[in-house]
Order: C-alpha cells, then sequence, then structure tokens
C-alpha cells in the first residue's frame, strides 16, 4: 500500500546503493512497529486479567495460599455460606451480608435522588434562562474532577460543624450514618447523571418539543409525553452509572459512614487492612461475579432502550 | 443547583476556611487565624507532594506507553465484533471494585505471590524479593487502576482518525516514523491530552493504593489528608494539604481545557 516502505529486501529490487540502507531502515521501523502494535495490547490485557484470573483460580484451591495449588476445593466458599445455612463458621458472614444490603440500600436511594436531581439540573442548563448559566455549567463538571479524598475530607469537616451547630441550636445530637452517606453520594452522582442526560438532550431536535406546543400541548404534557420519553435512555444511563459508582465508592463513605453503616467496600477494607482470611479471595470472586451480571444487564437494559427510543 | 450549593460548594468552603484556622485540642478547627499549616504542609509534607506529583507523572507515562498501542491496537482491527469484545476486556476490569482489583494485584506481587513464586522457581532469584510495600507497587498499582482510563479517549481519537492522511504520507515518501509523529500523533494527540488528565488527576488524589501497597516510602498526598481527619487529627492541617491538593488537581483541569478534546462527551 505503501512506496516508502516495501516489505522486500531493497537490494533485489534494483534499488541504488546509496538508498538502501535507509529503506532497510524503513523496514525495520516497519517490522517493530507491527510487533510492537500486537505484543504491547497483549502485554496489557494479560496485565489487566491475569491477577482477577488469579484470584479466581485460587478462590478454589483447597490451601489458604494464592501461589501454590494444593487441589480443588470449595472450602472457602462452603465457609462464606454455611452461616446462612445456620452452621457456625468462623467467617464474618453475617457481617459481610448486612454489608451488602448496606450497599444495596444506600445506592438505591441514591441513585434515585441523583437521577431525578441530575435530570432536573440538566434540563434547567440546557433549557433555562437565567444568569450564571455557563457557571452552573462548569459547576457540573466539578464534582467529577475533584480528588475523592478531597470530597470526602469536606463533607465530613462539613457534616461536623452542621451536627455542632444543631446540637447548639436544639440539643439534639445528630451522627454520621445512612443519611450522610446517602446525601454525600448524591452529591457526587448528581454531576455524573446530569452529564449523562446533557449528552442525550443535546442530540434531541427541539422542534419536536415546539410541535407538541403547536399542537396544543402544555409545558407539562409536552415534558411527559415528548422530552422524557427520548431522555429516558439517558436518564436510564445516567441511573446505572450512579448505581454503579455508589456501589463502587469507598473513599468518599469512608469518611462520611458511621457506625454499624459498613458497606461492602468497606467491609473488604477492613478485611484488607487486619488479617486477610483466605475466605476474601471467594468473597472477591462473587463481587467480580456480581458486577460483570450487572454489566450484562445493564448493556441488555440500554439496547432495549436504545432500540425503543428509535421506535 | 441548591443540592450542588449546598453539598459540594459549602463543604469545599469550609475545608478552604478551616485550613486558615489553629487546630483545637480535639484537633478540630478554632480561632485565630493563622497560615501555619500551609507552611507545615510546605515545609514538612514537600517531600511527599513531590514524590506524589512524581508518581503520577510516571503513571500517566506509563499509562501512555501501553494505552496508546492498546487503543491503536483495537481500533484498527476490522471486524466491529472484534473491537467490541476487546474494548470489553479493557473495560470490565473497570466496572469490577477497586479495592478487589488492588487485593487481586497484591496477591500476585506479595512476598508469598505468584510472581516470586516463579522468580525462585526460575532460579532467578534466590530469595523472594519484596516488592510490595515499595514505591514501584504503588506505581505499578496506579497504571493497573487507571490504564482503562487511558485507552479509552486514545480509541475514540484513533477511530476518528481518517486512515487515508496516513496513506498519503506514505505516498509522499514519509516512513512510518514519519508518518507516525507528523501525521498520527498530532490527530489523536486531543485523546492523549484527555487520557492523560483521566489518569493525571486521581492518581495525584489516590488513597487506596498507596495505604494497600504502598509502605512509608510509597506515601502519597491522599494519605497525609486521610491520617489528619482520623481520631483526634488536625483538622486545620488537613485541609491545608487538600488545599494544595485542590489547586494541583485544577492546574491539571485548566491544562486540559486548554489543551484537551473539544466539545462534550
Amino acid at each position: 500500500m505503501t512506496r516508502a516502505a516495501p516489505d522486500r529486501d531493497p537490494a533485489r529490487d534494483g534499488v541504488p546503493e546509496e538508498r538502501r540502507d535507509a529503506l532497510r531502515r524503513d523496514l525495520a521501523t516497519r517490522r517493530l512497529g507491527r510487533v510492537l502494535g500486537w505484543a504491547v495490547p497483549l502485554v496489557a490485557l494479560a496485565f489487566l486479567w491475569l491477577p482477577i484470573a488469579v484470584l479466581v483460580g485460587f478462590s478454589f484451591n483447597d490451601a489458604a495460599s494464592v501461589s501454590t495449588w494444593r487441589g480443588f476445593s470449595l472450602r472457602w466458599y462452603e465457609n462464606v455460606f454455611s452461616s446462612l445455612a445456620g452452621g457456625g463458621s468462623r467467617f464474618q458472614t453475617d457481617l459481610l451480608l448486612r454489608s451488602v444490603m448496606n450497599s444495596l440500600w444506600v445506592a438505591g436511594v441514591s441513585t434515585v435522588i441523583a437521577t431525578t436531581l441530575g435530570t432536573m439540573f440538566a434540563l434547567a442548563v440546557a433549557r433555562g434562562r437565567f444568569p450564571g448559566r455557563k457557571l452552573f455549567d462548569a459547576l457540573f463538571y466539578l464534582p467529577v474532577v475533584i480528588p475523592d479524598i478531597t470530597m470526602g475530607v469536606s463533607l465530613a469537616v462539613f457534616f461536623r460543624i452542621v451536627f455542632e451547630a444543631w446540637q447548639q441550636w436544639t440539643g439534639m445530637r445528630l451522627v454520621s450514618g445512612f443519611g450522610t452517606i446517602i446525601i454525600a453520594h448524591v452529591a457526587f452522582n448528581v454531576a455524573y447523571v446530569a452529564i449523562v442526560v446533557r449528552a442525550r438532550l443535546a442530540t434531541m431536535d427541539p422542534s419536536l418539543e415546539e410541535a407538541a406546543r403547536d399542537l396544543g400541548a402544555n409545558d407539562w404534557q409536552a415534558f411527559w409525553r415528548i422530552t422524557f420519553p427520548i431522555l429516558f435512555p439517558g436518564v436510564l444511563a445516567g441511573a446505572l452509572l450512579a448505581f454503579t459508582l455508589s456501589l463502587d465508592d469507598f473513599v468518599i463513605t469512608f469518611f462520611t459512614a458511621g457506625v454499624g453503616t459498613t458497606t461492602l467496600p468497606l467491609f473488604v477494607y477492613g478485611l484488607l487492612k487486619q488479617r486477610v482470611p483466605p475466605e476474601i479471595n471467594a468473597v472477591s470472586t462473587l463481587m467480580i461475579v456480581a458486577s460483570i451480571v450487572l454489566v450484562a444487564l445493564s448493556l441488555v437494559l440500554q439496547r432495549r432502550g436504545a432500540r425503543r427510543s428509535e421506535t | 443547583m441548591a443540592w450542588l450549593v449546598l453539598f459540594f460548594l459549602l463543604p469545599l468552603l469550609f475545608v478552604g476556611v478551616a485550613s486558615f484556622m489553629t487546630r483545637g485540642a480535639g484537633g478540630q478547627p478554632i480561632q485565630p487565624w493563622t497560615l501555619d499549616h500551609y507552611q507545615r504542609t510546605f515545609d514538612v509534607f514537600g517531600p511527599v507532594i513531590w514524590r506524589t506529583l512524581g508518581f503520577a507523572a510516571l503513571t500517566t507515562a506509563l499509562c501512555l506507553m501501553v494505552g496508546y498501542p492498546t487503543a491503536m491496537y483495537i481500533a484498527s482491527r476490522q471486524r466491529p465484533a472484534v473491537r467490541l469484545v476487546l474494548l470489553f476486556l479493557v473495560l470490565l476490569p473497570f466496572w469490577t471494585n477497586f479495592l478487589v482489583r488492588t487485593y487481586a494485584l497484591i496477591t500476585i506481587v506479595q512476598r508469598e505471590g505468584l510472581l516470586n513464586e516463579w522468580l525462585v522457581r526460575l532460579g532467578l532469584v534466590q530469595d523472594p524479593v519484596q516488592m510490595l510495600f515499595t514505591p514501584t507497587a504503588v506505581v505499578l498499582g496506579l497504571v493497573y487502576g487507571y490504564l482503562p482510563f487511558m485507552v479509552l479517549p486514545i480509541y475514540a481519537a484513533v477511530e476518528r482518525l481518517d486512515r487515508r492522511y496516513v496513506e498519503a504520507a506514505n505516498d509522499l515518501g514519509a516512513n512510518d516514523w514519519r508518518a507516525f509523529w507528523r501525521v498520527i500523533w498530532p490527530l489523536t494527540l486531543p485523546g492523549v491530552v484527555a487520557g492523560s488528565m483521566l489518569v493525571f488527576i486521581p492518581a495525584i488524589g489516590a488513597f487506596v493504593t498507596p495505604d494497600l501497597m504502598g509502605g512509608t516510602g510509597g506515601l502519597m498526598i491522599g494519605n497525609l489528608v486521610q491520617s489528619q481527619f482520623r481520631g483526634r487529627g488536625n483538622v486545620p492541617l488537613g485541609s491545608a494539604i487538600s488545599m494544595v491538593l485542590l489547586v494541583i488537581v485544577f492546574v491539571g483541569v485548566l491544562v486540559y481545557a486548554r489543551w484537551g478534546e473539544r466539545g462534550d462527551p
């Protein structure tokens, strides 16, 4: 396809002596580029997947080791599940289960609130005519770029100050817990939802809404009959993103959680920080499987949503 | 809007204010105003700040070196299904919990891990090498965590690239090296800048990776901030450190806004 670097040895083509070296060098560059072109991606994929594969593989190891294979066994899974069946186990399965429930609860509630608020913000910024619209537009991106740790500590300081003020004012003592975690999760998720919904809004034809109004629909009807159905795939995608981010978040939750509100990432962190029980391989594998199922489910939902919006 | 202002801007404002206050008996901020914490941040923690910048820069460079060829490879596959599967393979680890992924990497590089096991077995080293709790481990963990962030925007840029430009460059006598640096690289630069920022910014604020994989030599700004906020910490000092972190991130964002990809996502 190219003239500059033939794939054959230039010596055979009657190329003048003085150009042969240059062409050989070009040829060597092309060959090197080709090798690196597939070798580097291969290394990258292996790098990304090998640790996960090893973790999953060794979760079935009979020994409590992640390097020496001692035969297939389901004992770690049995330990995780045995207390479910009422059997005694040295693994804190009840704690694990409670943290899973806490995570789902926090993610569910914060997703509903964040999706509602985020969609409203997206519409307000895209359609609204008010001073400082540009500034609000930039504000959206702030929670996305600010480091988790800064957001976590700022919310921790914020809640501490608000709680102290509240106690002095009313004498009631407030503590961190689900409320603070959910507020924190909504605080960062609103921005993600708004960005996703705005992207969808940008592709929408504004004349559709105008047509609805011309045909006699009021604002409310125009929104629910025209705008919302078109936006829906974006809203759904934003909600799924919010749910995933909320389930996955560790750092911000770490700073806003209270006693008895351990979420799954906090639980896993506790295990890693203390004594790293061998059951953690099984727990991790279950979490990986769960996230893959969740991704597959969200793709199916999104595809269905996209198809519906086309018809 | 009120939500963003109340639970986002106001907390940041509080941290900003607290960073100029004095540490109280319980670690809480009290009057009078002072600049001491900023001075301490730079005097005592200067090396950690520089180390954090170094780690983040190294992580970004490594992600770019691995991520660029990977994105090129995926984008140049002919069949869309193959491209989709490969993209998925890059993205799926990303959907797995960050702590679990970090733990997976720890199991490989720890003293009793698979890597040491094989190094000893192959006779490359006599005794297991201490890899975990070193600066190298932290950078490795950061690359592992943020590599997908680099691949995605570059993939988008390469996919948009018109292949005919490359052919034209070759036809006009440019060898592959020249064609890459004069045509492909400049055209995919917005993707490179976007990817670099997406890696650099979270790497600067990393907390989990250095916490779990770094020893004392691998501490980053995130760990400093965290240690000032736990128990009877020093809230004003922690606030000052996170303000410094915030300024660094904003500089990064400005770089991105100036040279990065234009337009909405």
